[in-house]
């Protein structure tokens, strides 16, 4: 079936008479929909970008969508097929389209300037790879700032194995931020007044009602360490529901996306987050679920009730409802607004809508400067060597100039990277850099911010056992650190303190090494970093299983460890996975070349 | 930028150059049309130009003397680290005309995480005559979020003066907020034809209450107090006027 033969084939009403732009899958409360996925299947794909109409809570606006559609057609593919994409472009500027998690050629990644020129105005780009993974993955525009306009969809990949995750229903549940503002302007503003999108700041009423609650002297002297810093503890989110709203399925809050269900069934929710900005904490009152994957590989069932996804991961999860209706809710990290559906046995049914948590607080912790607290860590994962940090060449990530040899291979097989000395900035500082790690920790197994209090289960990155063996068991050759600098006031964004357009070289590795890349976060804001073309294992104390990811959430004050096996040659796009960070110059490349090229 | 291109771009060709590894995908597409991608990258991930323009105060001011508007904008252009940026402050009486006009050009230089330092011209409009100023100044944010301007002034006549004014937010509600302002002026020396008097010669003190409908749109209601000192307020006396003055102002605070 063609393109043209699926779409008329799949033009049926919707319940709720909106969804002009809604693809199939992303549809709400459709009878006709039963599994809830309707999508592109084939092996050749047509897709167009272009300037499209869309109404999001009763608002008319325009995006900039794939084939019409917000979210851009959910794409299904099979293990082992060779996909052929024929993306146009009817833009008045260049776009693209990378294949979000999918190992494939470098040059079919859709990176304009790292691995290809882009699509021009009017050109048909034909992308072609062999599929060799199964899973939950997506897809947007890496081109200016078109994400944030609507230009992302989910992809499928079955295996060709026999599926165990295997359920009687399953749904995408694509989670995103929209504005009626241009995106540009966003960006604009952010750096004309960094702060303008929050109204959770810290007020003379907050600051009496923690007097109460912890006293005149403490309150105090907290506002006063802020201040002496210039720093602000409500700076959760740059870019908040003042401008977001939070669309699942496409669909906002008002909107209400819905999902059938039979009582008794096994569903499979397969979640998404396809944000510009916004990390999203995810719970089903009353319905606990069964996290089976993590973007878009397997992991040994855990059973949670709330979990956070970062921009850009995946989360399938398992429920098994009950007769009755649930609500899907999924509140922005500085809880600010939310992005709600409904999954239901009865079409026209909901359940409550939970009211949003107050804002949470940074504390000492997220600016690494908490000492205690590091002394309480280390006593619960044991204590670990330092390493040789005299042997590494910290900070400097370039090529060649790293010592191979010099590794402690056995403290590395640990699964926090041990900071028993103060940490070390050897990287530029300068106007872009404010605040600096001084006891940076591993906070892998802690609850992700604002949600330590939570009375119920909270997914920690910790609870997450690769279900299969690490493909490369074999102990990192090197290592290599990065830091996550920032200067929120200034609203600037970049690694070592270098924005992408102050770097010319990229970040080397030689084909099939193995690497280890700890992130430092100096910043004050959780970053979810992201490599391209490569899985990594986030270093827990799993030896042999530890979850291998295509992103991951460093928090503030963070500290943390990836394992990269280098088995893809060619260069690839490196970067924090909030937008706006990203334009703001927080991003690399990442070149894997062959061993015996001469250095 | 393109010297280098070219380089990296020439060394590729020669199998085994240092640059073997990077620039993969010239292997694939045309290197013209990669090269001119990866220059639009780098450009639009870190060096974009940005600006700004804030009038902070647009005002109708009111004593028991007189009845004038008082205006103080200012605005820049430029990328993270360097910037041209323009002030503009001025008051015109709404019976004897424009008292006090002032403009200055200034290239800002990013030099640490919360200051620019600033030079370049201050001309001043009004009063009469008129003076130009060599401007050398640092904006920024001082520790506990005061906002600070600081500058140095040399006229033209060799007179050196220098003005400090300090700011800050206090946040009643997420849109209603209180701003205290202090202004202070020195002279090194005696201006007289433009009345200005030896050492500290007048500073303002000042609050607002402002409401930000939007961020960017925020009227406000507030009391400016402004004396003269010393000789200039031995100046000021002399001209029958009153070296101490209290003023109810109104006005908008606008930036885009």
């Amino acid at each position: 079936m063609n393109r043209r033969q699926f779409l008329r084939h799949g033009a049926f009403t919707t319940a709720a008479g909106l969804g002009l732009a809604l693809p199939p899958w992303a549809r709400s409360g459709v009878s006709t929909d039963l599994r809830g996925l309707r999508s592109l299947s084939s092996s050749v794909f047509d897709l167009t970008v272009n300037r499209a109409p869309l109404t999001i809570d009763g608002r008319s606006g325009a995006g900039i969508l794939v084939n019409d559609q917000l979210p851009a057609p959910l794409l299904r593919w099979r293990e082992g097929d060779t996909v052929t994409l024929r993306v146009t472009n009817k833009l008045p500027v260049d776009t693209s389209i990378h294949w979000h998690g999918i190992l494939l050629p470098f040059q079919m990644d859709g990176v304009p300037g790292v691995t290809f020129p882009g699509i021009a105005p009017g050109e048909t780009f034909v992308y072609e790879f062999p599929l060799q993974q199964a899973g939950t993955y997506w897809y947007h525009s890496h081109s200016g700032l078109q994400e944030q306009s609507g230009h992302y969809g989910p992809i499928i990949i079955e295996t060709r194995d026999t599926d165990p995750d295997a359920a009687e229903r399953e749904y995408v549940i694509l989670l995103s931020d929209w504005t009626f503002e241009d995106p540009h302007r966003v960006f604009a503003k952010l750096k004309k007044m960094s702060d303008n999108y929050n109204f959770q700041q810290r007020t003379v009423s907050e600051f009496f009602r923690d007097s109460k609650a912890q006293g005149l002297r403490a309150t105090v002297d907290e506002r006063m360490m802020w201040g002496a810093m210039r720093m602000n503890a409500a700076d959760i989110a740059d870019v908040t529901g003042a401008t977001y709203t939070y669309l699942l399925n496409g669909h906002g809050p008002e909107d209400n996306w819905t999902g059938l269900f039979t009582p008794g069934e096994r569903v499979r929710l397969r979640f998404i987050n396809a944000s510009a900005m916004s990390i999203f904490n995810v719970r089903i009152p009353e319905l606990p679920m069964t996290v089976v994957h993590a973007d878009g590989l397997a992991v040994k069932p855990v059973e949670t009730d709330e979990f956070q996804i970062g921009v850009a991961e995946t989360f399938d999860v398992i429920v098994e409802p009950q007769n009755q209706a649930y609500t899907l809710f999924a509140e922005s990290n500085d809880r600010s607004g939310y992005a709600r559906g409904t999954l239901t046995p009865q079409l026209g049914a909901s359940a409550e809508v939970p009211t949003l948590r107050s804002r949470p607080t940074l504390t000492m912790k997220d600016m690494a400067m908490d000492h205690e607290s590091h002394g309480a860590h280390s006593e619960s994962r044991g204590d670990h060597p330092a390493m040789k940090h005299e042997n590494m060449d910290h900070g400097s990530m370039d090529h060649g100039a790293m010592d191979h040899k010099a590794m402690d291979h056995a403290s590395m097989n640990h699964g926090s990277t041990p900071t028993t000395e103060t940490q070390q900035h050897p990287h530029k500082r300068g106007p872009g850099v404010v605040g600096l790690a001084m006891n940076p920790v591993n906070r892998l197994g802690e609850r992700p911010l604002g949600l330590a209090d939570a009375d119920h289960r909270v997914l920690v990155y910790t609870d997450l056992k690769a279900r299969e063996q690490n493909p490369d068991l074999r102990p990192p050759d090197r290592e290599l650190e990065l830091h996550l600098t920032s200067n929120m006031e200034r609203y600037m964004w970049s690694f070592d303190g270098l924005k992408f357009s102050e770097v010319d070289e990229s970040i080397t590795l030689y084909r099939d090494e193995r690497v280890r890349l700890t992130l430092v976060n100096d910043t004050m804001m959780p970053h979810p970093i992201h490599l391209h073309g490569m899985f990594f294992e986030v270093v827990t104390e799993e030896s042999d299983y530890k979850p291998r990811k295509h992103t991951i959430v460093v928090k503030p004050g963070e500290k943390l460890s990836v394992d990269i096996t280098a088995d893809a040659v060619g260069d690839w796009a490196f970067h924090c996975h909030l937008l706006y960070h990203m334009h703001a110059g927080m991003m690399r490349v990442v070149s894997v070349v062959d061993q015996e090229s001469p250095v | 930028m393109s010297a280098l291109r070219t380089t990296v771009f020439l060394s590729l060709a020669f199998a085994g150059s240092p640059a073997a590894g990077q620039n993969a995908a010239d292997a694939y597409y045309d290197p013209q049309a990669m090269a001119a991608a990866r220059a639009a990258l780098k450009e639009s991930h870190g060096n974009q130009i940005n600006s700004l323009v804030i009038a902070e105060r647009m005002e109708y001011s009111h004593s028991d003397d007189k009845d004038s508007f008082v205006w103080e904008a200012q605005g820049w252009v430029g990328t993270d680290l360097h910037k041209l940026w323009f002030k503009a402050e001025g008051e015109h009486l709404e019976e004897e005309g424009t008292e006090e006009a002032e403009v200055q050009l200034l290239y800002s230089r990013a030099i640490s995480p919360f200051w620019d330092l600033q030079a370049g011209l201050r001309h001043d409009l009004e009063p009469s005559p008129n003076r130009t100023h060599l401007v050398l100044g640092a904006q920024g944010m001082a520790p506990y979020w005061f906002e600070m301007d600081t500058a140095m002034f040399l006229s033209e006549e060799g007179k050196l003066s220098a003005r400090v004014e300090a700011e800050y937010d206090l946040r009643l509600s997420q849109r209603l907020i209180l701003q205290p302002r202090l202004e202070l002026n020195l002279a090194t020396s005696a201006d007289r034809e433009l009345g200005i008097g030896r050492g500290f010669f007048d500073s303002v003190a000042e609050i607002r209450l402002r409401y930000e409908f939007r961020r960017e749109f925020a009227p406000y209601l507030g009391l400016s107090w402004g004396g003269a000192f010393g000789d200039t307020a031995d100046l000021v006396e002399e001209g029958g006027g009153d070296p101490r003055e209290l003023s109810i102002v109104a006005g908008l605070r606008l930036w885009f």
